[in-house]
């Protein structure tokens, strides 16, 4: 299985040599990490090419890598795509790193409608925005939340403030 | 459109505003489009959701589904806890088959700790994986009947049902939160006698299924309100992610059980039947044909597990497993384990993995990161019913307002899971 990254590789070749930032396959998952500026390149490749042929977008989410005891991570997010080939049934992990201060990626929904309601999870809940995407607004919690609480600096224990019309 | 719906609502239930768009009955004919607000709480969808729906008559225009009402901070409270508290929580994902989602989150950290299970754990996963699976189903297509009014059909599915939680209940003491399945094993083997009384059961679910059948699957209202209805194709399946029966009504024969084997899968005999055009109608039947698929994996396995004859159910790794009693009683070393498992919890190396299971609803996954600490620095899990409630609104669009309810049903939304 191992050669989907070489596939993936294969294809970059010519266009985006540079884009592959790091890679592996620990535990079994293939997993790549991409350069934010190449990651629609990159997606759209792994959608059309024809033997790498990623029709389902099956999982798209965020980490937060502030305060790990293995120590810190630069940039401090992360944003996590899951990948499937119903054809060759096989599968990637796409992984672009994503700092503070931007906290922007370019959304894959043109590339994967499943991306939709996925992409405004992250945005809920990280606060990270996707550029270009169609509406992106929360989706798990309302709109008059503040912050983002799967941030790590969002303390589990905070209270929001009430709303509604008797408050 | 999301949008405006979104800015214009809320407020009233429903309001009217002019349609701008030509009509073809004429311009001297005043037609307007309305604005419908459905849920959060209804007794017509069993799931806490709202829909804001513009209707032309009776025909739904556009519609925006909005989740989140159930959201309970599964993954920020998941990440504050050692990898075993977290199994708990797993149960209140979907609440009709918790056994799954706990058989999902510890496979993903077993795979994280490169730990093998004892052969006779992985049959009773699977054993009881198929048992909720069966429990799931019969939720669905009972309610399903519920809500397009018809009683029996979803009193015979509840009776069946009720005969799955009382193995579940012999199983781990629970009828509904499990908590059965831990890191490296399972909580206990068989209680004495179950195979008997599973038998019995099994034999009373398949009378009631066919009950079931008899008066629902060639019913002329049933079919006439299911099919053609909540049509969703097979490229749009795809291109949203939805797994599940929803996609293998769609004629994917897509189903992780057979496709990437994990347990013991690869030595069970089962079918996996599939739909042709996606239509609501199919589903039902996926879900039926499927209920059956799964009473025979429960008896093979018990057959298996008979003869199989007793032997461990968890695995001995000291990082999961708490030494023996008497070790600890005698021992320096294994008392410090014990107390240092039961303050602290299993550490599992620094690392990531996603693990992916077929749940009653389609690919439940997790996706857990951890740091080599006692807490894990993520704890993702890809809930079916997100990815495929998102098309909703593409597979009643151009419907009617009552299509609506049998195409949520059978979508089998469960908000546990949903919303997290």
């Amino acid at each position: 299985m191992s050669d989907v990254r070489d596939r993936l590789r294969a294809a970059l070749q010519d266009t985006l040599p540079d884009a592959i930032v790091d890679s592996h396959a620990r535990l079994g998952d293939e997993t790549v990490v991409v350069r934010s500026d190449a990651l629609v390149d990159v997606l759209v490749l792994l959608r059309d090419g024809a033997d790498l042929a990623f029709d389902q977008l099956v999982d798209l989410t965020a980490v937060d890598h502030a305060g790990r005891a293995d120590g810190p991570r630069d940039p401090r997010f992360e944003v996590v795509y899951h990948l499937r080939s119903i054809a060759h049934n096989h599968r990637l992990r796409v992984k672009v790193g994503v700092a503070l201060e931007a906290c922007e990626v370019d959304s894959a929904v043109p590339i994967w409608p499943a991306a939709d309601w996925m992409e405004r999870e992250v945005f809920d809940l990280y606060g990270i925005r996707f550029r270009g995407h169609p509406d992106l607004r929360r989706i798990l919690l309302y709109e008059e939340f503040e912050g983002h609480p799967l941030r790590k600096d969002y303390p589990k224990t905070l209270r929001q403030p009430l709303i509604g019309p008797f408050n | 459109m999301a949008e405006d719906l979104r800015s214009r609502t809320e407020s009233s239930l429903t309001e009217r505003v002019p349609d701008t768009a030509e009509d073809d009955l004429g311009s001297d004919l005043h037609t307007a489009h309305q604005r419908l607000n459905m849920g959060p709480s209804h007794p017509a969808t069993h799931g806490t959701v709202k829909f804001l729906i513009e209707l032309d008559g009776e025909s739904i225009v556009d519609l925006d589904v909005q989740v989140g009402y159930l959201h309970r901070g599964f993954e920020k409270e998941c990440e504050s806890r050692s990898w075993y508290q977290a199994i708990p929580y797993t149960d209140r994902l979907n609440y009709n088959s918790a056994l799954m989602a706990n058989v999902g989150f510890c496979l993903t950290v077993e795979k994280l700790l490169a730990l093998e299970t004892p052969e006779r754990c992985q049959w009773l996963r699977v054993l009881a994986s198929e048992l909720s699976r069966v429990g799931d189903h019969l939720t669905r297509c009972g309610a399903t009947c519920l809500e397009l009014q018809a009683m029996t059909p979803f009193l015979y599915g509840i009776e069946a049902r009720e005969l799955i939680w009382d193995l579940q209940e012999a199983l781990c003491g629970a009828r509904v939160t499990s908590n059965y399945v831990r890191i490296g094993g399972v909580r206990h083997d068989l209680p004495d006698g179950f195979g008997a009384v599973c038998r019995d059961n099994l034999a009373r679910i398949r009378e009631l299924l066919a009950d079931f059948d008899s008066v629902v699957t060639r019913n002329r209202i049933f079919v006439d309100r299911l099919k053609g209805t909540g049509i969703l194709s097979r490229e749009d399946c795809i291109a949203y992610a939805v797994t599940g029966p929803l996609l293998r009504a769609a004629g994917v024969p897509l189903d992780l059980r057979k496709s990437e084997p994990y347990l013991c899968y690869e030595e069970l005999d089962f079918d996996i039947p599939i739909g042709e055009v996606g239509d609501n109608y199919d589903r039902y039947l996926v879900c039926v044909e499927e209920m059956n698929q799964s009473l025979r994996i429960v008896e093979q396995c018990l057959r298996r597990l008979e003869m199989m004859g007793q032997g461990p159910v968890d695995s001995t790794d000291p990082r999961v497993r708490w030494p023996a009693k008497n070790r600890v009683f005698d021992g320096m070393e294994e008392m410090i384990q014990q107390f240092k498992s039961v303050t602290e919890g299993p550490r599992v190396p620094a690392g990531e993995a996603y693990g992916a299971t077929e749940s009653a609803n389609g690919e439940l996954g997790f996706y857990l990161v951890s740091d080599g600490s006692q807490k894990p620095v993520k704890v993702r899990c890809r809930p079916p019913s997100f990815a495929n409630l998102q098309p909703l609104s593409r597979m009643v669009k151009g419907g009617l307002l009552s299509d609506l309810i049998p195409t949520f049903d059978l979508v089998n939304m469960i908000g546990g899971e949903c919303d997290r």
